[in-house]
């Protein structure tokens, strides 16, 4: 009796459950990328911000974290010292 | 003209066998020339579902690996003579074939056929990329169900990595009564997810499961609301346009035994 009261008043519908549900974890499927791929993308980082400051390799992460509805690439990159251009 | 289509779905289950027989049959019946050919290799089906399973003679692997010509491989249909079959081996595996045989045995058949069309088997595996291979058109077999959506999704971004952009959905076994009360997603809720050219949606139909069992695909049916959806769709993959049909929905008074919980169904 309960659950069909439940199911009458204010609960939300299983369909558009679903849709969300579905929205959501598609997000993350979408945005997951290959180990190789996010390899390549970590040395390409290395290389560009290298031209710039010294950083240290081994400390640092590069991950891609899904944050509410959206997918954020998040680094962290420990920088020892800049690079004095001319 | 020819098309080579490749349906394919992610997901097993979801009607990839039947609706390759169904738009077979029905491009047949509208005085097309169609081949179907089934890479479900191991675990074909599709000559099941045509009826064809005693006339079998050779194979697709008999084919690739040059026993046999194309020609003497092809399973005439008994009711259609523009449509044939190209059944798979129920004794090896998928890697049986690779991509390259399959495009090749597509670029041969377009030369006769107006139609050809490629069962494809689950999966995102070596089946599937031999399957997609040769194809210039890909429709996505799903089911308003979380898991098959998902998984819908998962092939539409393998289908783009493999650079096939030509993509078209079809909704399977949609019950309208559900979808009325909320209960499932419908057609719309799945384009919002997908964001894929909807060609058709069929409703859930005992007649499909009856059609199966006598080996006579559903279209032909002018009584059944899914055999009316597969000839919606044929029409549409032949440029016609043709509006969405609305399902049929219960009567009042079953809705109110249900209510009552009189009926089962």
């Amino acid at each position: 009796m309960l659950d069909s009261l439940k199911r009458i008043f204010g609960n939300e519908k299983s369909g558009k459950v679903a849709k969300k549900r579905l929205q959501m974890v598609l997000i993350q499927d979408r945005a997951s990328v290959s180990p190789e791929v996010m390899a390549k993308l970590r040395d390409d980082i290395i290389q560009v911000i290298s031209k710039y400051m010294v950083i240290d390799k081994t400390d640092m992460e590069i991950s891609l974290e899904s944050v509410d509805d959206s997918v954020a690439l998040v680094a962290n990159i420990p920088v020892q010292n800049m690079r004095h251009h001319k | 003209m020819s098309e080579v289509i490749v349906v394919t779905s992610g997901k097993g289950g979801v009607g990839k066998s039947t609706t390759t027989a169904n738009l077979g049959v029905g491009l047949a019946m509208r005085g097309k020339k169609v081949v179907l050919i089934d890479t479900d290799t191991g675990l074909r089906n599709l000559d099941l579902l045509l009826g064809l399973e005693n006339r079998i003679m050779y194979d697709l692997i008999d084919v690739v690996e040059g026993r046999v010509e194309i020609k003497k491989a092809l399973v005439r249909h008994k009711k259609y003579e523009n449509l044939q079959l190209l059944p798979t081996s129920q004794v090896k595996d998928k890697s049986a074939v690779n991509p390259a045989d399959l495009m090749a045995l597509c670029d041969e058949l377009r030369k006769e056929y107006d139609f050809v069309i490629i069962d494809c088997p689950a999966g995102i595996e070596q089946g599937f990329q031999t399957a997609i291979a040769g194809a210039d058109t890909a429709i996505v077999v799903t089911m308003p169900e979380v898991s098959a959506v998902r998984d819908a999704d998962k092939i539409i971004g393998e289908l783009g990595r493999s650079e096939k952009d030509n993509i078209k959905l079809i909704i399977n076994r949609i019950r309208p009564a559900m979808v009325d009360s909320g209960e499932m997603m419908d057609m719309d809720d799945i384009n919002d997810i997908l964001a894929i050219k909807c060609i058709g949606q069929v409703p859930d139909d005992i007649k499909v499961v009856t059609s199966a069992n006598r080996g006579e695909p559903v279209v032909g049916d002018s009584d059944s609301q899914a055999g009316k959806a597969y000839e919606n769709i044929v029409g549409r993959l032949l440029g016609e346009d043709i509006p969405f049909m609305e399902f049929e929905k219960e009567g009042f008074f079953k809705k109110l035994m249900k209510a009552f919980k009189l009926s089962k169904d």
